[in-house]
């Protein structure tokens, strides 16, 4: 009997592990994204000097995703780029995010790809939503498919529902939200990741209603955003608050980091940002503590080994394409004189053909 | 035989491969269709031990076997290889279908798109020490041409190579004193593409996607490289891929006097480069029990049958495609009363429902290649419509949000013979 029940509980035993892990297999895949490439789109919508710290932020936010192996070719830089050549930078070609010019975020390898007056609301809904004329170059579009985790910064001033574009135009969060809808109606992303700095800007993310966006703001509504602090060698404040404690936090990432994005959500509470950050995830499927940093800011490939091979037949004559001879016989060249250099230097009159 | 021609050779002769050959030449073997023969259990022409052989043309060779049961099965078994299943169409429509259904393996093939970009490149870190040759152009010419000539069916392919020089991968391999070689193991593979990936470049005119096959030739001081799985066994073919990218081989060279004159064996890599193109198409071989024999489609990459698959798949998809966009094109269309719709972006729209009506009638007839075509149509259409440029002034800057004009010439009136 004792041996039965033992017996017993020993088989439950088994199966119970063998179901745990099983179920722990079912749960791994589940909580994995789908997606199998990674696009940024970095938005800085202010121009002018004294907006020095808006070009700061996107551009810190753009070495960050570089460094977590996001390649140019999946970012979309946007920004007026007035700053590093700017009469006023006592340091040019350089953009600093540090007190102390510790860090120049400018670099060597910066791809701007909608620099000065191409930053547009009209251009940067043509490249959300793909409505693109046939023009534009590669190096210019969105190019994601329904496998993409595309993560979208946005900076500059805003105030309620609206994000000021270059002083002379504005978005609204209505707009941005039906964009966003466009994007999925088309499949053009797996999952979206917003965040923006600016004034505010918990109102830009209020009205989104598409599936599999999770959204970041520096400000709930009727907040100002700070900045962080003024360098007194360059004169203009260089980051902002919210942005600088988010790239303190990413500093720590590298590539195979496992942190999830409740820490994201931690990082610059009230006693820092002198603002409330907020953050919105009822539209994200996945649930946040399963979310890896690098989904969104790197670029974290699936691979699986190959193993299997095809088979080629070596010498396989029948198959081999003569490539086309160049049979045209050239003629020797000349090179013909182009200027008589040594009849005007010496004012030698061109012999006369009789 | 139904239609009364004549074999020039008694079956009961030949192989099973001649004998697919043979039996080729009498068919009317259309894009679609399959052709099943039924041998009796006991023929000599099937080997041992193998009940069904699948050609690599569109026919197979089955036995009858001990009853018509065994027989059903065996059909049965031999349609799911063969043809389309419920399964396969589910993933054609894995972007439409909720996320728990399909597991996420289902989404990694390429998606169908009018063309591809092939971009071989010879990754070589260490120039000082190795110089390495490769004929990518007789290669591509010998052994990729008859494959992409096959595929040509389903969409335009370009092709290109470059030479990298100190290009090194992300990560560094680790020395493995038993077998005195340096190793990568399974879980540092993601991290290699990325610092790669900036270099590559692609072509600037096309929107294509890319597929990029990457061979690295590693340094001297990390000679000989190899890849371990998951087990820590070495991988043999040495390579890896990744879903919807492309794939990397490992090449190498025993370390010996330098400079070393690398001759790449081009027969060993484009092995490998083309069965991951078949994998990343989703072109593969699931597990057949052992009564079941598959023919090799040889050179030409995959056999007549697996393209079929892929333009079930593909044609599948695009009808999905178009059904969505035009969906989506109307409801926008519902929600801005006052918008104006240019006269190309209408009979773009007008096109691609017609396109997908005679696409989905052409299923209906099992007729794949003119379905297919009549897809591609399709999908080319709703997306120059719903991606036309002129659609975005009239979505976010409708006239209503526009400031009024003034007409001017009231005051100028006035002011003109001031002037004169």
């Amino acid at each position: 009997m004792a041996a039965a029940l033992s017996a017993a509980a020993l088989l439950l035993g088994c199966c119970g592990a063998a179901l745990a892990s099983g179920v722990q297999d079912q749960a791994e895949q589940f909580f994995r994204s789908g997606h199998t490439n990674n696009w940024a789109v970095l938005v800085c919508t202010s121009r002018f000097w004294f907006n020095y710290r808006h070009v700061a932020n996107t551009l810190s936010v753009y070495r960050s995703v570089k460094r977590l192996g996001i390649p140019d070719s999946h970012i979309v830089l946007m920004l007026a780029d007035d700053m590093a050549c700017n009469p006023r930078n006592p340091k040019p070609a350089t953009v600093f995010s540090h007190k102390n010019m510790e860090l120049n975020v400018y670099g060597d390898d910066v791809e701007v790809d909608y620099r000065s007056y191409e930053v547009t609301v009209e251009n940067f809904l043509r490249v959300l939503t793909g409505r693109i004329p046939p023009s534009t170059p590669r190096s210019k579009r969105l190019l994601s498919d329904d496998r993409s985790n595309i993560l979208i910064y946005m900076t500059g001033h805003g105030g309620n529902g609206f994000l000021k574009f270059q002083d002379s135009e504005e978005i609204t969060n209505v707009e941005l939200a039906d964009a966003f809808e466009q994007m999925w109606q088309k499949r053009r992303y797996n999952e979206l990741l917003f965040i923006i700095d600016t004034c505010q800007g918990a109102s830009m993310y209020e009205r989104f209603y598409s599936p599999n966006i999770m959204a970041l703001a520096s400000s709930q509504v009727g907040e100002d955003s700070l900045s962080h602090q003024p360098d007194l060698g360059i004169g203009v404040h260089l980051m902002d608050r919210y942005t600088f404690y988010v790239l303190e936090f990413l500093e720590e990432i590298h590539p195979a980091s496992q942190t999830n994005m409740n820490d994201l959500f931690q990082v610059c509470p009230k006693s820092l940002c002198v603002s409330t950050p907020g953050h919105r995830t009822d539209l994200f499927q996945r649930d946040p503590q399963n979310v890896l940093i690098t989904d969104f800011f790197g670029s974290v490939r699936k691979v699986e080994i190959t193993t299997e091979t095809i088979s080629l037949d070596r010498d396989l004559a029948g198959f081999e394409n003569e490539l086309p001879k160049d049979e045209l016989a050239t003629e020797p060249l000349k090179y013909a004189d182009q200027l008589p250099v040594a009849q005007i230097i010496h004012q030698i009159p061109a012999e006369q053909s009789v | 035989m139904g239609n009364g021609a004549k074999l020039p050779v008694p079956l009961t002769v030949l192989s099973s491969s001649e004998a697919d050959a043979a039996l080729h030449a009498l068919q009317d073997a259309s894009p679609g269709s399959l052709t099943v023969y039924v041998v009796p259990e006991s023929s000599s022409l099937l080997p041992q031990g193998t009940n069904v052989y699948v050609g690599k043309h569109r026919s197979a060779l089955v036995r009858a076997g001990q009853g018509l049961a065994a027989l059903r099965a065996r059909l049965q078994q031999l349609t799911r290889v063969m043809s389309f299943t419920a399964s396969s169409i589910a993933a054609a429509l894995a972007d439409r279908v909720p996320d728990g259904q399909l597991g996420p393996d289902a989404r990694r093939h390429l998606k169908s798109s009018l063309g591809y970009e092939i971009t071989f490149s010879l990754l070589n870190p260490d120039p000082k020490s190795h110089d390495v040759d490769w004929d990518i152009e007789g290669a591509v010419n010998r052994y990729v041409q008859p494959v992409l000539d096959k595929l040509s069916v389903v969409a335009n392919f370009s092709v290109d190579s470059q030479i990298l020089y100190y290009a090194v991968l992300g990560v560094t391999p680790r020395f493995d004193k038993e077998s005195s070689s340096f190793l990568l193991s399974a879980h540092s593979l993601p991290h290699v593409i990325n610092p790669v990936e900036a270099r590559l470049g692609s072509s600037a005119a096309s929107l294509y996607p890319v597929l990029n096959f990457l061979l690295y030739v590693p340094e001297r001081s990390h000679s000989p490289l190899y890849i371990q799985d998951k087990d820590g066994a070495p991988v043999p073919t040495n390579a890896f891929h990744s879903p919807r990218w492309g794939g990397i081989m490992v090449w190498g060279p025993g370390s010996a006097s330098l400079p070393l004159h690398v001759d790449v064996d081009m027969v060993r890599v484009m092995e490998v480069f083309l069965a991951q193109l078949r994998l990343l198409f989703g072109i593969s071989r699931e597990e057949l029990p052992p009564e079941f024999q598959v023919e090799s489609p040889g050179n030409e990459g995959l056999a007549d049958w697996e393209l079929d698959r892929l333009l079930w798949a593909h044609t599948v998809e695009n009808i999905a495609t178009v059904a969505t966009t035009l969906t989506s094109l109307a409801q926008l269309l519902d929600q801005i009363s006052n918008i104006v719709i240019k006269d190309d972006v209408a009979s773009e729209v007008y096109r691609a429902v017609a396109s997908v009506q005679d696409a989905m009638a052409e299923l209906a007839e099992g007729r794949l290649r003119s379905a297919f075509q009549a897809s591609k149509e399709a999908v080319t259409s709703s997306e120059r419509a719903f991606f036309d440029p002129s659609l975005l002034h009239l979505l976010y800057f409708p006239d209503d949000q526009k400031p009024l004009e003034i007409p001017l010439p009231g005051p100028c009136i006035f002011f003109i013979p001031a002037c004169l």
